[in-house]
């Protein structure tokens, strides 16, 4: 079996008297742009919607916060902290943040080869956001500019 | 609802010639935005590159999913083979309206930190 969360979070809000959560649908194929080179070639770049920052950073907001942290690939991994809206799912992170930020683990992606590089900054958002219009007119640029000046090749998006 | 929002920066990126990889873990959300690339980690929310502590497995996990970029041809959702626990206890739990999803905080626009030194440490007090 797969969990159904959007029922579950929809009959969780019902329950709760919180306004209906109005999913995202998408009514269009997908476009595609093919990988053109070996991924060991390639510079990979990472977003991550767990809400991750760097201690000295500001912290996340919970309402609609569209605002996205840089977090240099060489930070240490207990430098790491997390603020999301849904906070029950931050208990493992928060002891250990490669579950759900692979610091780590694409560092070593990169010793081994398998990627060319990783991109010097790694950046996190907190993906909570209910404003499908904000993250396409806030979010999504500024994921897209980021990637654009770091030049990436291919871009990892590690949901929460 | 972070699923639905990595859907939409994958569409918005892929558009503008940036090829990516979706991870996530709750599949029915990934179906519904529909994402050029996904691999879908069957974990519960919080985990989506591994348990905590199993670096092994959380390389293996993102080693996998990039590797996505290279052998998929088409849009699509790509199932990892990977288990959390013999039982499926977790997916009951999450599943029930009553006790699973989201538990979300408060919505508003203070800045909420992991741990109060952070807020000393952000507002340079």
């Amino acid at each position: 079996m797969h969990v159904d969360y959007m029922k579950a979070i929809t009959e969780r809000y019902s329950r709760l008297g919180y306004p209906p959560y109005d999913w995202y649908h998408a009514d269009t194929p997908p476009p595609w742009q093919p990988l053109d080179r070996k991924l060991s070639d390639c510079k990979i770049g990472m977003m991550s919607t767990s809400g991750a920052y760097v201690a000295g950073q500001v912290a996340y907001f919970y309402k609609d916060d569209t605002s996205t942290r840089r977090i240099p690939k060489r930070t240490p991994t207990e430098d790491l902290r997390f603020s999301h809206i849904t906070e029950n799912y931050l208990v493992d992170p928060r002891r250990d943040p490669n579950c759900i930020f692979p610091i780590e683990a694409l560092r070593r992606l990169e010793d081994e080869g398998t990627v060319g590089e990783v991109a010097d900054e790694l950046f996190s958002c907190m993906g909570g956001i209910y404003s499908k219009r904000r993250v396409a007119e806030e979010l999504a640029p500024a994921v897209h500019e980021n990637f654009k000046a770091q030049n990436v090749d291919a871009a990892l998006l590690v949901a929460m | 609802m972070c699923h639905q929002t990595v859907s939409l920066v994958a569409r918005y990126l892929e558009e503008r010639g940036i090829p990516t990889m979706c991870m996530g873990s709750a599949l029915d959300i990934l179906t519904a935005g529909n994402p050029p690339r996904a691999t879908f980690v069957d974990f519960p929310l919080g985990h989506t590159v591994g348990k905590p502590f199993d670096r092994d497995g959380q390389i293996d996990i993102v080693r996998r999913g990039l590797l996505g970029l290279e052998t998929m041809t088409a849009p699509g959702i790509e199932t990892l083979a990977v288990r959390w626990s013999d039982d499926e206890d977790w997916k009951r739990e999450a599943s029930d309206g009553a006790s699973g999803g989201d538990v979300r905080q408060p919505r508003d626009t203070t800045p909420r930190y992991q741990y109060e030194e952070d807020r000393r440490l952000a507002e340079g007090g």
